[in-house]
């Protein structure tokens, strides 16, 4: 335990504590609303960086800053053990910094009752930052419901449009795929027979003795339904694209950009470690949804007229791509995963901003009602696009998303070539649906609903407090996109030993099919692997 | 039975085994002659008497009495009582939520203008038959336990006497109830008659002992007897933690009851049941393994799933939290069936009591606050409406206590289910597990249908030129005690998710 790792513990301990000051102190005054706020989701931003940079992992685990607490659960094998690894540093320094905008934002927004909202939005934070400091599987899981309570409120108090049923459905929905996951982490600690919730102990223990292929078969199953909900896979996505519509915006950012890779995270970090062989089991299935979700999701979304609805659906699409990599079960798979996720985070995080920038506008998300805006807000439009462009994965803006999806498409080449050659589809159908936003918002003649507007309200370029939490975004994706070393190195050495035990399971799998009974999932390709 | 036999029953009367009891006996009875000698006065002091007696005695319980003056693991009155280390946790457990019914009757009774002074007499006794009962070792003992709590239950549930709903309540109760203390009787009849029956194995003079039952079940498990006597006791326990086919009672009676009163039936007589069940699912009924498996299995899936099902339509909140409190019987009897195969599932069982006690309530607290005089049956979601923005620290408090009933982490909830489903995988009851987690989804629905009606922003129509706008509602007065009181139950609630250490003895693999 080192001061770093208090740092790590800091991380969640800061905002929660802003939090409580906010929720136990009466009704504050703006400044000290405002003085907390900034220091709750300050301080994760700036400490899950220093801890990124810093990150020199000298345990044979492959963790840094490993800092242990007891909770009184100690009975069954639960700490509160926070730590770091290749995969997860990137994936905190991204919850940190999306959280830090998105609390920015949060502050301008002019909510009402803002100190309930800035409360509740920080102990989200202090969920989220919870989720890639765990090194313990139901810490891992608690702090994904931490983060969780928050959003159905404020989306119940601070929402538009349907906001009653979109969080009833979304908590119903999510609620089961978390339930289902957490069978299936308990499952894991029950199967790996060790009795842990330690996921360095756990692999350890499944390095040496496996589970065995049935149960890995169940837990994966129970893991990829559940997994597969919270992160919206297509066919269990209706929740995402409703939800975020009705969310505040702040909200909609940060469950979009990053508590929604808590079951991306969880099977780079957990499932695929802990029960390959379930994974390969499994691999057809979720790699046909994965495509349903870039393919069929990506059609939806170009038939959509409303900008909120469609950058969630939108965000549903992309998630396809980081499920094809995880269906891959392969090193640049998973690489290409956790690529995507860090890319996505970032961009669908700035498209939501940006959306209720232009929104502030407009004051509508139909982008029938709206065009010709860049005559009005040039700098807007330019932020936009470039938005727009790193969504796409284009050169320039989306370089980090472009590696992502390069990464996953090259993995997939190796899976099985139709998926490949089906998943670049993708990659115009983003195109189509974001040009064609572009070009109805900010260009061509004013629609005549926006005359009518335009007549009425003075409508202005972006302002700079509005630019602060976009420039963050937007350093932060342009500067890992040029640099993604910074994230690959520590990334690619910690794959490296997870997918060390992994092959060696899936060798013993080779060499007695019959036993098994699940050799018919290992295709040709993934056996040349 | 000779002479030399009195005297040994005599002899073996430890009377300081029992002390908690007498002195709430006792307590029960000054406050009857507080308030016929007293006057005015003493009948204003009624409630703080009755509340500090309490207090005193759980204070008294968490220290001196932790090992019962010596007692802890002995028979006393000739076997009629086992003091086990479950007795004297769950002494300690009907005194809080007995102490918690009686500060909830100060706020109930003088917001209703009752008469308070026999409502706590009432609950001390019953309380007092609830501590017995949670240590009772003998089928007599248990029986006149149970019947004492029953009765005085019988007394309470009608006790808002000028209300149609709560005089209906408790004829519902006293019928039902009624019902139910014959079928056990009969289980018990059985029992003794097969046990003591000289021609077969494992006979006994003292048949209605746990330990010599459990000897004699052991020897005679396949007996038709035994098996039908085993099955109508679990009916007649059934009845009382309110498990399916037994639930039907609950909705009209926890409606017409007054909240209070409710309160003490949904936490106390149910963790009552539950002590009973562990008892005799560890003592006497544990040879008859493959009879009571089977049957409480059964009974745990569909009460999981009737009481989920049912509360999904409900608007009547006390009703609502009747059907859910079946649900949460039919989780806790996972944890009951678990024990066969992982005694420390028991623990388990403990521990999600623990955390029912304070969420519910949390909740009925909140109740009662909000019920307007004279109409406490009839409170309904709609009621809650804005209560976050006008009414915040009540607010804050059924979320905390709705949460925790639903099982959201990071509240206390959560760790009581994390416990059960950890018991459930240790014995593998891969089935219960997945019927617990549809129950778990589908009570999301009506939880937080309850929390968006009090947290939820709603449109309101404006109000047109000539209209009388709506006259604010009006929401109670919260004094600093209600606060405190509250406060603590909601932070317990959460601290008891974050941390457990105080209670890491419970919680072992």
């Amino acid at each position: 335990m080192t001061n770093y790792s208090i740092l790590l513990l800091g991380t969640i301990v800061v905002p929660l504590v802003a939090a409580l000051v906010m929720q136990v102190g009466g009704s504050l005054s703006k400044a000290t609303t405002r003085f907390f706020a900034t220091v709750g989701f300050s301080f994760p931003a700036l400490a899950s960086l220093i801890l990124w940079i810093n990150f020199q992992p000298a345990d044979p685990s492959g963790y840094d800053y490993l800092i242990k607490l007891p909770t009184g659960l100690e009975g069954l094998g639960i700490y509160l053990h926070l730590g770091l690894n290749g995969i997860s540093a990137p994936l905190l320094f991204l919850s940190g910094i999306v959280g830090l905008a998105a609390g920015l934002y949060a502050l301008q927004s002019g909510a009402e009752r803002l100190q309930q909202y800035l409360m509740l939005l920080l102990y989200m934070q202090a969920g989220l930052m919870g989720v890639f400091a765990s090194v313990d599987i139901f810490f891992f899981y608690f702090f994904h419901e931490l983060a969780l309570i928050p959003t159905f409120i404020c989306i119940g108090i601070w929402g538009g449009r349907d906001r009653h049923s979109a969080a009833m459905e979304m908590s119903i929905y999510l609620t089961l795929g978390a339930m289902l996951s957490l069978l299936g982490l308990l499952a894991i600690c029950f199967q790996s027979g060790v009795s842990t919730f330690n996921m360095i102990a756990l692999k350890d223990a499944i390095a040496a003795a496996p589970i065995e292929g049935a149960s890995q078969n169940v837990i994966f199953g129970m893991l990829l339904f559940g997994f597969g909900i919270l992160v919206s896979l297509f066919p269990f996505h209706s929740w995402a694209p409703k939800g975020y519509a009705a969310a505040p915006t702040s909200i909609a950012m940060l469950h979009a950009g990053v508590l929604k890779k808590f079951g991306l995270y969880g099977f780079v970090q957990v499932a695929l470690p802990l029960v390959p062989l379930g994974a390969v089991h499994w691999s057809n299935l979720l790699a046909w949804l994965a495509l349903g979700s870039v393919v069929i999701i990506g059609f939806i979304t170009i038939a959509q007229r409303d900008l909120k609805v469609m950058i969630g659906f939108s965000s549903v699409m992309h998630m396809g791509y980081c499920f094809l990599g995880v269906a891959c079960v392969s090193i640049l798979g998973a690489a290409g995963a956790i690529l995507t996720m860090m890319a996505h985070g970032l961009t669908v995080a700035l498209l939501f901003l940006l959306g209720h920038v232009v929104y502030r506008r407009t004051e509508t998300f139909e982008m029938d009602d709206m065009g010709g805006l860049v005559r009005q807000a040039p700098v807007l439009a330019a932020i936009f696009s470039g938005a727009v462009l790193a969504s796409i994965g284009l050169p320039g803006p989306g370089l980090l998303n472009f590696f992502g999806e390069f990464t996953v498409f090259t993995a997939l080449w190796d899976f099985n070539e139709a998926f490949a050659f089906a998943a670049v589809l993708g990659m115009v159908i983003s195109a189509v649906y974001g040009l064609r936003a572009v070009a109805c918002i900010f260009f061509g003649p004013h629609s005549e609903a926006f005359e009518k507007h335009l007549e009425e309200n003075a409508v202005k370029d972006i302002t700079v407090a509005e630019k602060i939490p976009i420039f963050i975004l937007f350093v932060s994706l342009v500067v890992i996109g040029l640099w993604p070393r910074s994230i690959t190195d520590e990334m690619n050495r910690a794959l490296e030993a997870e997918f060390k035990t992994i092959d060696a399971e899936l060798a013993t799998l080779k060499n007695q099919p019959d036993e098994s009974g699940i050799e018919f999932a290992l295709s040709e390709k993934t056996q040349r692997r | 039975m000779n002479w030399e036999f009195y005297k040994i029953l005599a002899e073996s009367n430890q009377w300081n085994a029992i002390l908690p009891e007498i002195a709430l006996v006792i307590l029960a009875l000054s406050l009857l002659l507080l308030d016929m000698f007293g006057g005015k006065s003493g009948r204003e002091l009624v409630d703080r008497v009755a509340v500090a007696g309490q207090i005193f005695l759980i204070i008294l319980g968490f220290t001196l009495l932790r090992n019962n003056l010596g007692f802890l693991n002995q028979e006393t009155f000739a076997g009629m009582l086992f003091h086990s280390e479950l007795g004297q946790f769950m002494r300690i457990f009907f005194l809080l939520s007995s102490l918690l019914t009686t500060y909830m009757g100060s706020v109930f009774l003088k917001k209703n203008q009752i008469p308070e002074t026999e409502f706590y007499v009432i609950l001390l006794l019953i309380t007092a038959g609830l501590m017995l009962l949670a240590q009772s070792n003998h089928f007599v003992m248990l029986f006149v336990a149970l019947e004492t709590v029953t009765i005085g239950f019988y007394v309470l549930v009608s006790y808002n006497r000028d209300k149609s709903n709560s005089l209906e309540a408790g004829l519902k109760y006293l019928i039902m109830g009624g019902f139910s203390t014959a079928i056990l009787l009969m289980g018990i009849v059985l029992l003794f008659g097969v046990a003591s029956n000289p021609g077969l194995p494992g006979s006994s003079l003292h048949a209605m002992k746990f330990s010599d039952l459990h000897i004699f079940l052991q020897l005679n498990e396949g007996n038709l007897v035994a098996k039908t006597g085993v099955l109508l006791v679990l009916a007649g326990i059934a009845f009382k933690i309110g498990s399916v086919p037994f639930q039907i009672w609950i909705p009209d009676v926890y409606q017409g009851a007054p909240t209070p009163v409710t309160a003490a039936l949904a936490v106390s007589s149910k963790a009552g049941g539950f002590a009973v069940l562990i008892a005799l699912v560890s003592g006497p009924f544990k040879p008859m393994a493959n009879l009571v498996i089977p049957v409480l299995s059964l009974m745990a899936i569909i009460t999981i799933l009737f009481g989920n099902i049912a509360a999904l339509a409900q608007r009547n909140v006390k009703r609502l939290i009747g059907l859910s409190g079946v649900s949460h019987a039919g989780y806790l009897l996972i944890g009951v069936v678990a024990i066969y195969s992982v005694p420390t599932a028991e623990s388990a069982v403990i521990f999600y009591l623990i955390t029912y006690l304070p969420a519910s309530y949390a909740v009925f607290g909140v109740m009662a606050h909000l019920s307007a005089a004279g109409n406490d049956d009839l409170l309904e979601l709609g009621d809650f409406k804005d209560m976050l923005k006008d009414s915040p620290f009540l607010a804050g408090v059924l979320v905390i206590g709705l949460g925790s009933l639903a099982g959201i982490p990071p509240l206390a909830g959560f760790i009581g289910k994390l416990l059960i489903f950890y018991a459930a995988f240790q014995a593998e009851l891969y089935t219960l597990l997945g019927v617990a987690i549809v129950g778990v989804v589908i009570s999301i629905y009506y939880y937080f249908g309850w929390i968006k009606e009090a947290t939820f922003r709603f449109w309101k129509l404006p109000v047109l030129e000539g209209e009388e706008p709506e006259l604010p509602k009006e929401w109670p007065e919260i004094n600093s005690l209600t606060r405190v009181t509250l406060g603590m139950l909601a932070l317990l609630t959460l601290v008891l998710g974050l941390y457990q250490g105080p209670l890491s003895s419970l919680i072992g693999g």
